[in-house]
């Protein structure tokens, strides 16, 4: 941009161009820039930058890195810990246990609203279900969880399943029951009945709903999860993201605990981002299912 | 094979249909009876409660008439099926998961009536019947209303079903495209001769479309006149007159409509 800058004001063999024509070059120079600042990933970026420098400078003035280390040693702790400290470790850790709870509730949540849809009873069981533990933050359920299942991966998966479930299958249940009757009625007029008209039809019909539903569903996890690593490690030294927040406040190692949160903060970003955005962005984007304006980034208030 | 001649493509034998709503229950017809040869355009013709749609909803399969029959080629109508395809008013009939070509594809692969390939070919050939090849890769919600009527036109026509049952495909649209729907499809069935029950209940419509138009009263629906294509083509030069007529056997019972 700047080097476009610098040879407009230049012809080619190097003469000043006369002033007013210069003028009129460096207007459009800044028109352009103000267009740049269109793109919203910039203005954001700016925004950071300037925040970033502002805890530099805050952290630096306080001068007490126990309690709030400057922006550059939480950066440095953060390469230390990716390139040595084991932090991938943990990320795979705290992912693994992720996969399993989240899939699980999942796969509930699906079976719980297709049993909605389905019978009377199903509904009435899944909105008393839903109303109950809609309001119990599942980390709530963790000392239950540690008494039934012990200290381990099963505590966790448990209380990561009660995180997921709820709001996934309130979703579902709303998008299957949403879907319109002529919709339907093209579906069985084709002949499709059962499994096939579950799969060819209702799912893709209810697919904004579902995916809002799994969105929510991976923020109340992930938020979950980290609260419930923070209790304690799965197996000794091998603990996931929250635990290695823990441990290293423990060892008063406070930069590596600002790396742990903006790790979070990371993965949570690029989740959103890059795999619903994306997902999103593939299908009820592209279907027209949902307007581009409408688009809310992930909504979930508190999830633990 | 002699007898085929004498079982009508489509028969509708005394039916009537009931349906609850809260704790009352509605009769939307009662008795009504028709027959429906090969090639005809039969119009259900009627204000709106005379459970024309309705009637169409059963010879489609989707609903159970409480009394009497209706049967395809002699087989009484069980429940919905591909041989029988609707079109709806409605235009989110398309699926919008899916472009015009998936649309119109994915009747013949439901019904697992082609192979992927073949479906893919006939879709093509049907889109191409309906104007539409440029938007064969084109999503739903990118397409007029007139655009989207044309794709469940095509996805129907692509079935080469017994009967096509129409529920007033263009009763959304502008009065511009309603006219040239109109003559589309007219000129579809020049082309291809289908089966075609039409529900409608605009009188200029029906006289347009119907090669014989069964006129329907309301509360409860019941046949009031049916009017055949000898009836219509003598009229045909005098619309005002025969429109007279139905309006008559429409609102005879209802003094107090005026139009």
């Amino acid at each position: 941009m700047k080097r476009n800058g610098i040879e407009a004001g230049l012809t080619a063999n190097g003469n000043l161009l006369p002033v007013t024509e210069r003028a009129a070059q460096d207007n459009r120079l800044i028109k352009k820039l103000y267009k740049l600042f269109d793109y919203v990933w910039l203005r954001r970026l700016v925004l950071l930058a300037v925040l970033c420098c502002l805890w530099e400078w805050y952290a630096t003035r306080l001068a007490n890195p126990l309690m709030f280390p400057t922006f550059s040693a939480t950066i440095k702790a953060l390469a230390h810990a990716v390139a040595g400290g084991g932090l991938p470790g943990r990320i795979a850790t705290s992912f693994r246990i992720l996969v399993v709870g989240y899939g699980i509730g999942v796969l509930v949540a699906v079976f719980l609203s297709m049993l909605a849809v389905g019978t009377r009873i199903g509904t009435d069981l899944l909105e008393l279900f839903t109303a109950m533990f809609n309001p119990l933050p599942a980390i709530a359920l963790l000392p239950l969880a540690l008494l039934w299942f012990g200290l381990g991966n099963g505590s966790i998966t448990f209380v990561l399943v009660h995180a997921v479930l709820w709001p996934v299958a309130l979703s579902a249940h709303a998008g299957f029951s949403g879907v319109n009757t002529t919709i339907r009625m093209v579906g069985r007029n084709y002949g499709l009945t059962g499994i096939r008209y579950v799969l060819a039809i209702l799912i893709p019909a209810a697919f904004p709903a579902l995916l809002t539903g799994l969105r929510n569903g991976w923020a109340f996890a992930w938020r979950t999860l980290i609260a419930a690593e923070l209790v304690f490690g799965v197996s000794a030294g091998n603990g996931g993201i929250g635990w290695f927040i823990y441990e290293n406040k423990q060892q008063l190692e406070i930069p590596s605990v600002f790396a742990g949160l903006i790790t979070v903060i990371a993965i949570g970003i690029a989740v959103e981002n890059l795999i619903f955005d994306q997902i999103e962005r593939r299908t009820v984007l592209k279907w027209g299912m949902k307007s581009a304006r409408q688009v809310t980034p992930g909504t979930v208030k508190s999830a633990v | 094979m002699a007898s085929v001649s004498e079982v009508p493509l489509l028969k509708v034998n005394g039916v009537t249909l009931r349906y609850r709503i809260e704790e009352k229950t509605v009769t939307a017809t009662e008795r009504v009876g028709f027959r429906i040869e090969q090639g005809d355009r039969v119009v259900l013709l009627g204000p709106s409660g005379c459970g024309k749609s309705t009637l169409l909803k059963a010879v489609g399969g989707f609903l159970h008439p409480s009394e009497g029959s209706i049967t395809l080629n002699g087989r009484r109508v069980e429940g919905p099926g591909p041989d029988r395809v609707m079109v709806f008013q409605e235009f989110d009939q398309l699926l919008p998961w899916k472009t015009v070509k998936e649309n119109v594809m994915f009747g013949l692969t439901a019904s697992r009536t082609l192979s992927k390939r073949e479906a893919a070919e006939r879709a093509l050939e049907s889109i191409r019947t309906v104007h539409l090849e440029k938007f064969a890769d084109a999503y739903p919600h990118t397409l007029s209303g007139g655009m989207k009527q044309r794709v469940a036109i095509a996805r129907c026509l692509a079935m080469k079903p017994d009967i096509i049952l129409m529920d007033e495909p263009f009763a959304a649209l502008d009065a511009l495209s309603r006219r040239r729907m109109q003559d589309e499809l007219l000129e579809l069935w020049n082309e291809n001769r289908f089966t075609m029950l039409f529900v409608t209940h605009s009188i200029e419509e029906a006289l347009l479309l119907g090669s014989r138009i069964v006129v329907m009263s309301p509360h409860p629906g019941r046949v009031a006149e049916i009017l055949e294509a000898e009836q219509l083509n003598e009229a045909a030069g005098s619309h005002p007159e025969i429109s007279e007529r139905i309006k008559r056997v429409l609102f005879r019972d209802a003094p107090e409509y005026v139009i």
